[in-house]
């Protein structure tokens, strides 16, 4: 983004004068450095100390609070919430169910980001430099539209998303076995969300299908923002498109791709919303059951609000665990190469 | 460059065209169940049920009108926009505050503040939920649109401190700087120069906030539960799941339509900005 120059600029001679300090405002004398001085700590109490309190009530002490109920076998509805120390998390251990979604979320996160960004990273490349190779490296033509379309799950309602895949997949009405009926494919029609062997696969679809737009146009931008020079000299030497894709223009995108991937993580470990509406027992067999809806299954229905915050600090620990592996690995790969 | 392109003409159509098929192909994956949702709810269930493939007969919104008035989708209509509103507003203006103090000056803490709103960011909302749902209720708020709306602010505030503290801190250090020489306060440097400069900012992260709190579905879900006080997604799950027995469908798809319009409406204007936002932010 570029404000435009405001007129009060006074930066004329800038190279002559010694760079200011850190602090933004310039030492004005005597009054007025004093106002300047009550100003800025009165905005400091508005600005910053008054909402952060309520951040802080709100926010972050829940989470403080969730991880003591975690050693408590509290109820939720009883006055008493007794010590117990960390039978919760010994209870979890052998929790076949719980077991169960911790697996089903650790499956989400290995596999929704590898097609999300994977897809999302072919159709970016395709918009980008998929166009014409002669003259000037380009874009596809249509390219806006493309981009367009793509992001426009991203904006759609979890649970608009949900209802109207429930429906595509319904057995009888859906969209789905429709069309396979109407190209005589009627034997691979399925019960797609009713059989514990279909019924993860079709909600990571929908999951991918929700995700790929965002992610694509991140990609696009993060590849415009490349050098046009890098390219072309790429081209010059020969590569292809693949090529370009893989080893020219991957490299470089490194910082964003990781961002990319630590957010994608973040919502598949969480995937609360698609796996809580195309599923809402946690599937045939608990076979899309995963922690979030684990949780709220544990807290809301059946009242074990210690148990449930133990499981909501496993789930915190996983997601630290993933976001700090992957700042580790961003670390070694930075310093390995040139 | 000519001599590549003189013999490889004909590949580079090959490529352009398979380039031109793959993007055509994911298109249609995203356009079609969309299609098929607004052509369902112009449908009447028995139609609905008889064939995924039919067109309606008859072209009517009553399955709109239905939707409305039986399903109540008016009164969760109003509800989302009022506490979407209200909890944009909160945010966008704390969140402001906040990013200008974090990004432009220096206080004893500032690195705590600032792990402590990434935290907030990364920690799964499902840890916090739990206690949230009694502080709620020892504030009385619980079960009100006032309460909802205090909730969709400071849930989304770190969101809105995090993107916009990069965006303050990339204003020129000089305009704070002449407008002091000038004679104006902190304050007034605030509200009427820094503000003002980040507006495309202030813009771009409002579009983010708004779809993300339109959307939201878990914290009404656990700290809303009066079904008069219902908001639009909350609304549509509970009629969806009354569905199953004798469901309307056709008034069922209309609802969905009707939910996704407005986010249409804000995405179609916002269209370019919301795509660079994303990336603005992101890419940081």
């Amino acid at each position: 983004m570029a404000p435009s120059a405001p007129p009060l600029s006074v930066g004329a001679d800038q190279e002559s004068r010694p760079q200011p300090s850190a602090r933004p405002v310039v030492q004005t004398p005597g009054s007025g450095r004093a106002r300047q001085g009550r100003g800025r700590l009165s905005l400091i109490l508005v600005f910053l100390v008054l909402p952060f309190s309520v951040y802080l009530a709100l926010v972050v002490y829940p989470f403080v609070q969730s991880a003591w109920y975690s050693m408590t076998s509290w109820s939720g509805f009883s006055p008493d919430q007794p010590f117990i120390g960390l039978e919760n998390y010994v209870t979890l251990l052998s929790d076949d169910r719980f077991r169960q979604a911790v697996g089903n979320s650790l499956l989400l996160l290995v596999i929704v980001p590898i097609f999300t960004l994977g897809s999302a990273y072919a159709l970016a490349c395709l918009v980008t430099f998929g166009g014409r190779s002669v003259g000037n490296v380009q874009g596809i033509a249509g390219s806006r539209f493309y981009s367009t379309v793509s992001f426009f799950p991203y904006v759609i309602p979890a649970i608009v998303i949900a209802l109207m895949w429930n429906q595509i997949y319904d057995p009888d009405a859906g969209l789905l076995n429709g069309l396979l009926r109407a190209v005589g494919l009627d034997r691979l029609q399925q019960v797609w969300l009713g059989d514990p062997l279909t019924a993860m696969p079709a909600s990571i679809v929908v999951m991918v299908w929700a995700l790929i737009g965002f992610y694509t146009v991140l990609f696009v931008a993060a590849l415009r923002g490349l050098p046009l020079e890098m390219f072309e000299a790429a081209r010059l030497d020969g590569a292809g498109r693949v090529r370009m894709a893989l080893a020219i223009a991957l490299p470089n995108i490194l910082t964003p791709a990781r961002g990319a991937y630590v957010y994608m993580g973040i919502a598949a470990l969480d995937a609360f919303l698609p796996m809580a509406l195309l599923n809402p027992t946690g599937g045939p067999d608990f076979s899309t059951l995963v922690i979030t809806q684990d949780i709220y299954l544990t807290a809301f229905r059946e009242g074990k609000f210690g148990l449930a915050c133990a499981m909501g600090v496993v789930l915190a620990a996983l997601t630290f665990g993933f976001a700090g592996l992957l700042a580790l690995v961003a670390r070694f790969t930075e310093r390995w190469t040139p | 460059m000519s001599v590549i392109a003189g013999t490889s003409t004909r590949r580079e159509h090959g490529a352009t065209a398979a380039s031109h098929l793959a993007l055509w192909g994911w298109s249609l994956v995203v356009v079609v169940p969309l299609i098929w949702t607004v052509l369902s709810s112009f449908k009447t269930t028995s139609e609905i049920l008889d064939s995924p493939l039919s067109l309606p007969a008859h072209w009517s919104f009553d399955n709109y009108i239905n939707a409305w008035a039986i399903a109540g989708i008016g009164g969760y209509f109003l509800n989302s926009v009022i506490v979407v509103t209200g909890g944009l507003v909160l945010t966008m203006t704390f969140g402001s505050m906040t990013a200008y103090v974090i990004a432009r000056f220096e206080f004893p803490g500032r690195g705590l503040v600032r792990a402590l709103i990434l935290g907030g960011m990364t920690f799964p909302l499902f840890l916090a939920v739990v206690p949230l749902f009694f502080i709620l209720q020892q504030l009385g708020l619980l079960n009100s649109l006032p309460g909802l709306i205090v909730v969709y602010g400071v849930f989304s505030y770190p969101f809105t401190v995090f993107f916009l503290s990069s965006f303050f801190a990339d204003l020129p250090r000089e305009v704070a700087e002449a407008a002091a020489i000038d004679g104006a306060g902190e304050w007034r440097t605030f509200f009427q120069v820094m503000l003002p400069m980040s507006a495309p900012g202030l813009a771009a992260v409002a579009l983010l906030n708004f779809v993300g709190l339109w959307n939201q579905y878990l914290l009404p879900l656990v700290l809303n539960t009066d079904q008069t006080k219902f908001v639009l997604t909350q609304g549509m799950a509970s009629f969806a799941s009354q569905a199953g027995y004798s469901v309307d469908f056709g008034a069922l798809f209309a609802g969905a339509v009707m939910t996704v319009l407005p986010v249409l409406v804000v995405y179609v204007i916002f269209q370019r900005r919301l795509q660079e936002s994303v990336t603005q932010g992101s890419i940081k």
